[in-house]
């Protein structure tokens, strides 16, 4: 336990059950970019898988539609110590998006419209566990969030869940992506507090 | 993980850790924000603090008495060595952590700080490029930290400030900003007065639009590296405004302070 502020007594008073250490509840979603938001059209938006081997599978946004949708809710949290709970997005499986992929890799680099990357290990992607969302609360994802659509893990940092996603990339290598390279922690547990190296 | 980068080893210094640091001086530095300078213990013992890099922020933790902690990040207004970590506080009405810095806050007592982070929206002396800053209200404050690092290297770019306040009294280092641009032929500034202009302003009061965003960014032409800083939707008005007017969105580095956003 760290020091104490003298005369701080701070909003909430109630431990919050499922909020990871250091993160405080919000309401509102706030907005984290590195630049300016990327505007992609529906029509011009690709979403491609390429395997350590060089296989690319891509779908058009029609064909991305086609596939199972799932609608989920969970607790997303942002390195910056917001966290929002019971967010409800729509969006395709990675399980879905990965059947037909042939691959013995161990780490995903996401790339998005814009350029900005971020790298996963693949375990995060299994098993239920990430999506690739495109509706927020009902409504299509608006661009500064990530619209189209945007890579969604929620049991990394918010960071690792990539806005605009276009590409994701399978590697034996775990190379950073941008956060990572610029003072950010490789994996991102909240849970484990693992922010910045 | 093992592809922990080269430069992390330099010193002991983690990031992540919480240092303690105490606050050597407290100034208002508007009717609603406040200048806040901390050091850290000099002790041998003690890990030193890397070397900072104009742009970065600290994250603050504040500890109520019953153990319940809040979190938040403050951008840096200087990266000058020395160990003074300085920043600026805009009290937001209902906020739970900038009313107790603004006002709660004494000289001699002890804040807890991790940092510096950032390796981004930064601006280092090797930066050819002239650079255009934008800021709405506390946004200025890492970009305050770019100008004085730009002056103190006697850099030769051109490095101009547009400055979006509510009114006269809210601009945050006026005197400093308007004395650099007085007599440094490297630094140009312009006011937006979004609420109430001084008297004999050549322009009502109202929020920066599109034309006088260009009129503006015109001057230092599209080779110029563009940091936008402020509240979420100051930032992105300025940075939609800037790629639908042509500009590289590659060339555009934003800071989103927070603030309603409409989703
Ligand atoms: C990288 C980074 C650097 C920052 N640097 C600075 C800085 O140098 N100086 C500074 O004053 N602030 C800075 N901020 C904002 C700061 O971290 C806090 O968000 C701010 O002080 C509000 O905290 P609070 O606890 O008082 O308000 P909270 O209790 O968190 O929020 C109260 C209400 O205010 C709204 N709100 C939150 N932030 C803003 C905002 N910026 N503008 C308008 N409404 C808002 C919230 O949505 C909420 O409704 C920075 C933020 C980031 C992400």
């Amino acid at each position: 336990m760290g020091l104490f502020s003298p005369g701080f007594m701070g909003r909430r008073r109630e431990p919050v059950p499922g909020l990871p250490p250091g993160q405080h509840l919000v309401t509102d979603f706030p907005v984290l970019s590195i630049g300016p938001t990327p505007r992609v059209s529906t029509e011009e938006w690709r979403f491609s898988i390429t395997s350590e081997s060089g296989l690319m599978t891509t779908w058009t946004w029609d064909e991305f539609q086609a596939l199972p949708q799932e609608d989920v809710t969970v607790d997303i949290h942002c390195v910056t110590s917001w966290s929002k709970f019971g967010t409800g997005w729509r969006g395709v499986s990675l399980d879905t998006l990965l059947e037909g992929v042939d691959t013995g890799a161990g780490f995903a680099m996401a790339r998005s419209y814009g350029g900005y990357t971020t790298n996963v290990p693949l375990d995060e992607l299994r098993g239920g566990k990430a999506w690739v969302a495109h509706q927020f609360d009902g409504a299509p994802l608006a661009p500064e969030h990530g619209g189209p659509a945007r890579l969604l893990v929620p049991s990394l940092y918010f960071w690792k869940s990539a806005k605009w996603v276009r590409s994701i990339e399978l590697s034996t290598r775990n190379d950073p992506g941008f956060w990572e390279q610029n003072g950010y922690h490789m994996h991102g547990d909240p849970w484990r507090e693992e922010r910045y190296w | 993980m093992s592809d922990v980068p080269a430069s992390a080893a330099r010193s002991t210094w983690n990031a992540s850790d919480w240092h303690d640091a105490l606050v050597v001086e407290a100034y208002a530095e508007t009717p609603t924000a406040r200048t806040i300078r901390m050091r850290l213990p000099a002790s041998a013992a003690l890990p030193q603090l890397p070397e900072l890099v104009a742009g970065q922020h600290i994250d603050v933790r504040l500890t109520a008495p019953d153990g319940y902690t809040a979190v938040r990040s403050y951008s840096l207004a200087s990266a000058a060595p020395g160990g003074v970590l300085e920043t600026t506080v805009e009290e937001l009405d209902d906020g739970e952590v900038s009313p107790y810095l603004v006002r709660g806050l004494d000289v001699g007592d002890r804040l807890e700080i991790r940092g510096p982070i950032g390796g981004w929206f930064v601006w280092r002396e090797e930066e050819p490029a002239p650079v255009q800053l934008i800021a709405g209200g506390s946004g200025v404050v890492p970009l305050m930290a770019m100008i004085r690092a730009h002056e103190a290297a006697a850099h030769p770019a051109p490095f101009r400030l547009l400055y979006s306040v509510r009114s006269p009294e809210m601009a945050y280092y006026r005197a400093e900003l308007e004395e650099l641009a007085r007599v440094s032929p490297r630094f140009d500034l312009d006011w937006v007065y979004t609420r109430r202009a001084p008297s004999g302003w050549p322009h009502a009061p109202g929020r920066l639009d599109v034309t006088g965003l260009a009129a503006s960014v015109q001057t230092l032409g599209t080779s110029a590296l563009t940091f936008v800083c402020g509240a979420t939707p100051f930032v992105e008005f300025v940075a939609d405004a800037l790629v639908r007017a042509g500009r590289d969105p590659a060339r555009i580095r934003t800071e989103r302070y927070g603030g309603a956003d409409g989703a």
